[in-house]
């Protein structure tokens, strides 16, 4: 129990502050627990989730994607252009995560292969795809879109509980493969220590081209998830998308440094940060503080985490001293 | 040839299990390993001995796969390795641990000893209570009590070697290469990583063990081999050769090298140490004196301190015991601006990392610690700073067809000379080098010691650390050796040999 405590304190810390929100609200505002605020706060979040749970296992694997924001919008418009054509549903989902996928690719290619830093890299592709959008739809929304597009034409209640499935669905293998599978320790190995995980047989390369695939995928389902609750779809979506994701995966207790964290933790964190903007209404607080609540939150959790690791290595100086360069 | 060896190997080679035959490796014209050739049998324990930059390091990345030499062969059980790398000598059996041990830090024990040896395929499931149960057998293999759920992170440095230690027998590591692994370890330490090593040796792993505690070596190794300038040179039991036999053939190089060193009056004493000391750095209770016109050697092994006594007279490491004096006068130095302002210089052993800034122009390169100089209300004055460039490149010989190239374009005896150049802009009183010519072709080797003798001449004081034994026996007046972090002995120029340096850099 204590290892787990010990092991877990940063994704317990996260959650202590989320219950310490929400009994607040519940004390202040007992109305936010009304379940239609519920439901709307969670379909809301649930595509910043699965952007999150990528964006996880990017910053596992020790590299960051700044670029989902604007992947997502090609994927919310592809989404929309596919339909249009008569493609059935099923297939434009199929689509959707295959073109996110290729843009995964892409930044995997230069970022696994060619070793160029990430920021850099995603931060390219965050202007390259945001503006190769623009240029292509020239702003327009899309729109006319077919029957069957609008919460998969299922109406929304059946949509919504539909869109929370999948997205519990990939949650939970996710979790669970990070966890279970070789493949899911390999990328906690890879961004521990990469030159390690080379000399114990591992394609590092592989494995960091493989998590933004799966990244660019993941972006791809949840840029559709998000499309079907409108009925039209804005040329500009998932703008900050990238800063939610990486804010609610540091704010879960992943190191930023790689190696360290959890998808429980992630779930969290996305919770945490979702959560304030409406609690901030309830409390009757100006929603302007939202941002600026959350910046708070993002550096108090890397306060702790540095606060934290200095104490790790205080515990180990004797360590420290041994190993000091030559 | 090694083919033919391994059929009859079972009788005549007694077991020979992995043969390495004159390797030869260089790293930009200069020789790591010349030559080098030695076998390993099943169930013994190889000692490798040799000083610094003897090709020790170099061998064991080649025998790894981490280097590709130009040159030579390995063979495992007779069968030749022909194409080498980190992953294919550990699936063959060989491994080794470092001196820092590569543990992922943020994963258990458990798990950092299965990493890369299960056969599940990458979308095999990870079996929990098996991991843990075969980190914990592996362990008691070799009588570790370490809780296999306990992240590596937390280990203490023996633990994290054990650990290493029970990884390889998990990859059924025939070849076990131990670089130092007794450096950082107590004595009860030592003595269960004995243990585990005769226990090994038992089962017919061959060991490859590096250490430059000859004295240890006696008490675990079955036979020796020392290595010198990248060279094999001999082989033997170890119970036939005493470690002052050791010493003599892993210095016995002549002394052919011509230093221009010449006689200077020594004059006041413009540096002193006393009591000197930094836990943060592991060095203490050193005492030193350089006069004006002197130059002084530090030798010693590599974790001897040496960099690190530089670093913190410089102000990179706090000190936190004794006294420093320029001309008499105490003095305390913060932050290697202060020390410059002292006129205190130093001269980092890294080149190419701490020395010159590769992609900034020789100019900039040069004036870069004197920049204070150079600018006031109007800027940088761009006009002096050609002038200076211009009279150092000059001055030592910097081979450049324009001072405005970047350093990156140089040769690595031209970039050693401006990092040099730096320094003497500053005009320094006290002047600290850091193995000024490892790394430097022979003629800017010769510049750099010519440039040395003219600077004592002019009274500065020379602190010279170097690795090599003729250099500092040719250049220097006196010669401090250290271990473990103190001056063990201090030697003055007549009195000193290869073979006294280096025992008392081996702590005899």
């Amino acid at each position: 129990m204590a290892t787990i405590g010990k092991t877990y304190r940063r994704e317990i810390s996260a959650a202590a502050a989320l219950v310490a929100l929400l009994v607040i609200v519940a004390v202040a505002a007992p109305s936010f627990f009304a379940p239609g605020n519920l439901r709307d706060l969670i379909i809301n979040n649930l595509p910043t989730l699965l952007i999150a749970i990528g964006m996880t296992l990017v910053i596992l694997v020790g590299q960051i994607d700044i670029s989902v924001g604007s992947q997502f919008a090609v994927c919310s418009v592809a989404a929309g252009v596919l339909a249009k054509t008569g493609l059935p549903m099923p297939l434009v989902f199929v689509a959707v995560m295959l073109i996110g996928g290729l843009m995964g690719a892409l930044n995997g290619t230069l970022i696994g292969w060619m070793k160029l830093p990430s920021i850099i890299v995603t931060l390219a592709m965050l202007v390259m795809w945001r503006d190769a959008l623009r240029w292509t739809t020239e702003g327009a929304w899309v729109q006319g879109l077919p029957e069957n597009f609008q919460w998969f034409g299922l109406g929304q209640n059946t949509g919504e509980i539909l869109i929370f499935a999948i997205s519990l669905l990939l949650f939970v293998v996710f979790g669970w493969s990070l966890r279970n599978l070789i493949v899911g320790r390999t990328v906690y190995a890879v961004g521990s220590d990469a030159e390690a995980a080379r000399l114990a047989g591992i394609n590092s390369s592989n494995v960091v081209f493989w998590v933004f695939v799966v990244m660019g995928a993941l972006v791809g389902v949840s840029a559709l998830l998000n499309a079907i609750r409108f009925s039209a779809i804005p040329g500009n979506s998932g703008v900050g998308l990238e800063l939610k994701a990486i804010a609610a995966v540091v704010v879960g207790g992943v190191a930023i440094t790689g190696g360290r964290g959890t998808l429980i933790g992630t779930v969290i964190g996305v919770a945490l940060l979702g959560t304030i903007g409406t609690a901030l209404t309830f409390l009757g607080i100006n929603p302007f503080w939202e941002k600026a609540i959350q910046g708070g939150i993002i550096l108090a959790a890397l306060a702790s985490d540095v606060a934290l690791g200095r104490l790790e290595k205080n515990g180990r100086s004797d360590l420290a001293a041994t190993t000091s360069p030559a | 040839m090694v083919r033919a060896s391994y059929t009859s190997s079972s009788s005549t080679t007694n077991n020979m299990l992995l043969n390495a035959v004159n390797i030869e490796k260089s790293y930009a014209g200069v020789h790591a390993l010349r030559d080098a050739s030695f076998y390993l049998r099943a169930g013994e324990v190889h000692a490798l001995v040799g000083e610094n930059g003897a090709g020790k390091s170099t061998l064991i990345k080649v025998l790894t796969g981490a280097v590709v030499p130009d040159s030579g062969e390995i063979s495992l059980d007779g069968a030749k390795i022909i194409e080498n790398s980190p992953s294919i000598s550990k699936s063959l059996g060989i491994a080794a641990i470092y001196q820092q041990p590569a543990l992922f830090p943020e994963l258990s024990v458990a798990e950092n000893i299965a990493v890369g040896q299960e056969t599940a395929g990458v979308f095999g499931i990870v079996h929990w209570p098996k991991r843990k149960q075969r980190a914990k057998e592996l362990l008691n293999r070799i009588g570790a009590r370490i809780d296999p759920e306990q992240i590596a992170a937390e280990l203490s440095m023996p633990q994290q070697q054990l650990v290493e230690i029970a990884r390889a027998l998990g990859a059924n590591a025939r070849v076990l290469i131990l670089d130092e692994p007794t450096a950082s370890l107590s004595e009860d330490d030592t003595r269960n990583l004995f243990r585990v090593i005769r226990e090994l040796r038992a089962s017919g792993v061959g060991m490859i063990y590096i250490s430059h505690r000859l004295e240890e070596l006696p008490a675990i190794a079955d036979r020796v081999t020392v290595l010198r300038d990248g060279q094999t040179i001999e082989t033997h039991e170890m119970s036939d050769i005493s470690s002052s036999q050791l010493i003599r053939l892993m210095v016995g190089r002549d002394l052919s090298g011509v230093f221009p060193k010449r006689e200077v009056r020594r004059g006041d004493v413009v540096f002193e140490l006393r009591g000197f000391g930094s836990r943060e750095a592991g060095i203490r209770g050193i005492d030193l004196t350089i006069h004006a016109g002197e130059i002084v050697g530090i030798a010693g092994l590599v974790g001897a301190g040496r960099t690190e006594l530089a670093k913190t007279i410089f102000g990179l490491v706090p000190p936190d015991a004794g006294v420093m004096l320029l001309r008499g006068m105490q003095i305390t130095i913060g932050h290697p601006s202060e020390a410059i302002d002292l006129h205190i210089s130093y001269l980092p052993e890294d080149r190419r990392r701490h020395g010159v800034v590769l992609d900034l122009p020789i100019s900039s390169n040069i004036t870069l610690a004197s920049l204070k100089d150079l600018s006031g209300f109007k800027g940088m004055n761009f006009r002096r700073e050609k002038e200076i460039a211009a009279e150092y490149t000059r001055r030592l010989g910097v081979k450049t067809p324009a001072i405005y190239n970047a350093v990156s374009t140089l040769s690595g005896g031209n970039q050693q000379k401006v990092a040099l150049s730096r320094w003497l802009v500053t005009q320094p009183a006290v002047l600290i080098l850091d193995e000024p010519t490892q790394g430097v072709d022979v003629g800017s080797k010769a510049e750099i010691h010519e440039l040395m003798v003219e600077l004592a001449e002019q009274g500065v004081a020379i602190l010279m650390i170097s690795s090599e034994m003729p250099e500092l026996l040719g250049m220097c007046d006196r010669i401090a050796v250290m271990n473990g972090g103190t001056i063990a002995k201090m030697f003055e120029r007549t009195d000193a040999t290869q073979d006294l340096i280096l025992s008392a850099a081996l702590g005899h």
